[in-house]
């Protein structure tokens, strides 16, 4: 199938396989190697990237369903310059193999947008925000994505920090 | 020339008198960039032209296979071939071994073992077509319970345990189980293979290519020299990448056959199943102590399993032989030949459940002495190896456990079990010590130096333990040389040999090759310098000597200098014991409704000779720490007991600690230097971590509501079984 997918703002016209997933076609078809495949299955979070400004899991979702979106992968983070969470994770030490980290620091990134916006999750006090990056909405929201290397505690002082030079 | 030395003796220490201040500090990681980018390439991120796709299928049982639709699935659109191959192997390799492990597709040993590679020209139709491959397997399955089967091996005895057990006034014994665990690094193992004639270059996801490399061209039946393998980057192995494993071998079969690149990556639900995992254990431990809290004996047996064939068995009892003195003694492994998928090394082999569950009987002993759990191990620290009675090269445990009740405020602590409620939550503390054996492996590392700084090259490989940081830091300390005059490139099998990622060793192994590298061309320099090279300091890219002062670039011209540093242990580990000390702390809360248990803070305080970098040693510790929370409460393979097989082989049904399982985390390190372990005295971390820190938290839920759990993971069904009992 002929389709047009817009990632980090530039458009690229393929001819994919209706199989394949939106992570197999930036991986594969484009050479966007960093969002990166941990399970296939919805289970880890490597994968993810964010359409029209939302975390999704990537390998979950097939690249047919995203003509039109408007899609960003970690490649699109940085415009020559690191973004603040990226600069945060190195600081940190938030990624010891580094094989989660472009999974954490787009998932982090919709994240505090979300909070930002006032969207509960399972912690929140009450349904109709705000919401303040408490260390258990943080931990909640991060743990969609795994870090068997386990550096939960570089990847939340690093988020902490990046919402600081944000506010 | 080469500076090569063996470990025979005690090292001189030399970093502490270097210059350039750059050894031990928290420098952020050289790769850093690469990796919060995403440029940072792992094994299956580069492919090369005209790259077919290739996916392993599993075998649905045991015994005699016969595949029944493969002249179909060959005609499957898109469809190259299906491979089925005498060399493909069973199981991923053990650590170290060198040459091919079982090999072969006719049989299935395991439910699960890899036995077929479809190859297509896209992925899609290789996985679709690898779905679709019928395989029969004709054989009952062989037995899968280790306690159905007689176990091989004894434990060995000093003194007279039974006797010392019947005698004291104070004894435990005691059965603790632990589940099998899955390395589950993030990163699946994958290889990109690719020939040019009879050259095959692999670009994997392996933790020691030196090996690696001997073991692939051992599967293939080919001249090691032949093969180069590339792992620049590594999504972590934990153990599960030490040994070359199915997906590279299948890809190498399939890229000769094919005559084109082929791509294999293992799924999720393949690496559970035919990467090593750790074996369950079931341990007998017993204590004898004399009222006043010193052991007199001490028992530690323990049950451990393997498929037929495999060298490895969890070292269970590996730190008993050493962590505390006792005179009448009974330690070992029996392995139970099963047909689970194979064990192997994981994070701590040995030490990681040995001990934890060894961990866990010393508080119940205290308990019973109405003695505090840190007395009772300072009461019991050996004044040498109580098995060999060599002298140990330092001992930590003291220190670590002082500083470690001291930051945590242990002082003061009621000991009595369900004294604090919080609501819902009773709330309680926790120790345990840390063990694990220092081993240092041959290595080798090359420096080029020239006027624009340095270069090092080893076939090491940073699977995130901070290679990459911390051969900088010490190429750059020994040559005088800020961060960014220093590039490390690691993981390719044209350089030097390193000792490889596993066992702890790779910092202490490859950062001492490293160090004799920079001492072999601080010698030349001084040389050019015309002064001895002690008299040499080196900063800033400006060498000194007495009143002369010269810019390294002025010295060096157009010339480049070349070092090389080779490093193997000796009677170094031979003539003392060298293991690393530690203590965990732990609060947790227990659901008294729900049985669950949070993790509200832990505490470690860790020894290893020299840190050679403070941020990413405690990273290590965060991790190996969040692993005992793993361990303790979440992890625990599930086999199938009809025919053995994982159940719950994915990252949904298999619980490794999310975010919000993980509470702060303090680590505190007590410096120190081992002059037994190298010229850089520094030991091992990776995995001390781990050691021990379930223990803590199992320890802290009886101290919270008085349940004592012996089998882990301490899922909240087991725990509210054990408030029922109460
Ligand atoms: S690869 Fe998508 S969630 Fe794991
Ligand atoms: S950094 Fe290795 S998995 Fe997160």
């Amino acid at each position: 199938m002929q389709i047009t997918l817009t990632i980090n703002g530039a458009d690229h016209t393929l001819d994919l396989d209706p199989r394949v997933t939106l992570l197999d076609a930036l991986r594969d078809h484009l050479g966007l190697t960093g969002s990166r495949k941990g399970c296939d299955q919805g289970q880890c979070g490597a994968c993810t990237v964010l359409v029209n400004g939302r975390r999704i899991n990537s390998c979950l979702s097939l690249a047919v369903m995203h003509e039109g979106d408007a899609i960003t992968t970690v490649e699109g983070l940085s415009d020559g310059a690191l973004s603040p969470l990226q600069q945060a994770f190195i600081e940190h030490d938030g990624f010891q193999c580094g094989y989660c980290t472009p999974g954490q620091i787009c998932s982090a990134t919709a994240m505090l947008d979300e909070l930002a916006a006032g969207w509960p999750s399972h912690v929140s006090p009450s349904l109709d925000g705000p919401c303040e990056l408490t260390e258990a909405e943080l931990a909640e929201r991060m743990s969609g994505n795994l870090c068997r290397c386990s550096c939960y505690p570089g990847i939340n002082a690093a988020i902490r920090d990046a919402k600081g030079h944000q506010a | 020339m080469t500076i090569r030395i063996k470990l025979d003796d005690k090292s001189e220490d030399r970093a502490d008198s270097l210059a350039q201040g750059l050894l031990g500090t928290p420098a952020d990681r050289p790769e850093g960039h690469l990796k919060v980018t995403g440029a940072a390439t792992y094994a299956a991120d580069d492919i090369p032209g005209g790259c077919a796709f290739g996916v392993l299928v599993r075998a649905p049982g045991q015994g005699a296979l016969t595949a029944t639709n493969a002249d179909d699935i060959r005609a499957m659109q898109g469809v190259l071939a299906v491979i089925r191959d005498p060399r493909m192997v069973r199981n991923s390799a053990q650590g170290t071994a060198n040459e091919a492990p079982v090999q072969g597709v006719d049989s299935a040993a395991y439910t699960g073992q890899p036995i077929a590679l479809v190859v297509a020209e896209s992925f899609e139709q290789a996985r679709h077509a690898a779905n679709a491959l019928k395989i029969t397997a004709d054989g009952p399955p062989g037995p899968v319970d280790p306690q159905a089967v007689e176990p091989e091996g004894e434990p060995d005895g000093q003194g007279d345990l039974d006797a010392a057990m019947a005698d004291a006034p104070h004894s435990i014994d005691a059965e603790y189980t632990t589940a099998g665990h899955s390395s589950a690094p993030m990163e699946p193992h994958a290889a990109v293979a690719a020939w040019d004639g009879e050259n095959l270059t692999v670009r994997a996801s392996l933790q020691m290519l030196k090996y690696n490399r001997n073991e692939l061209a051992d599967c293939l039946g080919i001249d090691p020299a032949r093969v180069r393998l590339l792992s620049p980057y590594v999504g972590g192995g934990f153990g599960s990448k030490l040994g070359i494993s199915a997906e590279t071998v299948a890809a190498a079969i399939a890229a000769k056959e094919l005559d084109r690149p082929v791509r294999v990556v293992q799924h999720r639900r393949q690496v559970f199943e035919t990467i090593t995992r750790r074996s369950e254990t079931r341990q007998r431990i017993r204590l004898a102590a004399s009222s006043d809290g010193r052991l007199t004996g001490l028992g530690h047996e323990a049950l451990v399993s393997n498929l037929p064939d495999e060298s490895f068995a969890e070292p269970v009892t590996q730190a008993s032989a050493f962590a505390y003195a006792a005179a009448n003694r009974l330690i070992g492994e029996r392995v139970a030949r099963l047909h689970r998928p194979a064990a192997g090394s994981v994070r701590a082999p040995g030490e990681a459940v040995g001990v934890t569950a060894f961990e866990c009987a010393m508080d119940e002993l205290a308990v019973q002495l109405g003695l505090d759990p840190i007395e009772l191990r300072l009461r019991n620290i050996p004044e040498k190896d109580p098995q060999s009675g060599i002298p140990f090269s330092s001992h930590m445990l003291a220190e670590t456990l002082q500083d470690g009740a001291k930051c945590f405020g242990w002082q003061g602590r009621n000991p009595a079990p369900r004294q604090q409620r919080d609501g819902e939550w009773w709330i309680g503390t926790g120790m345990a010590a840390a063990f694990r054996v220092n081993i240092l492996s041959e290595a080798e590392a090359r420096i080029t130096l020239t006027a624009g700084g340095a270069l090092v090259e080893t076939d090491m490989t940073d699977i995130g333990t901070g290679t990459y940081a911390i051969l900088t830091q010490i190429a750059g300390e020994a040559l005088g040389l800020p961060a960014d005059r220093v590039t490390v490139k690691l993981g390719d099998t044209e350089y030097p040999p390193g000792s490889g990622s596993g066992g702890s060793w790779g910092a202490a192994s490859t950062g001492n090759a490293t160090w004799l590298a920079a001492l072999d061309l601080r010698q030349q320099l001084a040389s050019m310098m015309e002064c001895d090279e002690r008299d040499l300091t080196l900063k800033d890219g400006q060498a000194t000597c007495g009143n002369t002062t010269r810019a390294l670039s002025d010295l060096l011209g157009g010339d480049t200098l070349t070092g090389h540093g080779h490093i193997d242990a000796g009677k170094a580990f031979e003539d003392v014991r060298q293991s690393t000390f530690g203590a965990h702390f732990a609060e947790v809360a227990v659901n008294d409704i729900t049985g669950e248990i949070r993790v509200r803070r832990m505490l470690g305080s860790f020894a290893a000779g020299r840190i050679l970098n403070q941020k990413t040693a405690r990273s290590q510790c965060h991790g190996g720490m969040t692993w005992g929370i793993g361990m303790a409460l979440t992890e625990g393979l599930v086999h199938d007991r009809r025919d053995g097989h994982i159940v719950n082989r994915d990252l949904a049904e298999y619980h490794v600690a999310t975010n919000a399982d993980v509470p702060p985390l303090e680590v505190h390190f007590v410096e120190e230097r081992d002059p037994w372990a190298g010229p850089m005295q520094s030991k091992g971390l990776g995995e001390l971590g781990i050691c021990g820190a379930g223990a803590a938290i199992l320890n802290a839920l009886h101290h919270a509501c008085g349940v004592r759990l012996r089998d882990m993971p301490a899922t909240p069904d087991r725990v509210l079984g054990g408030l029922e009992r109460l």
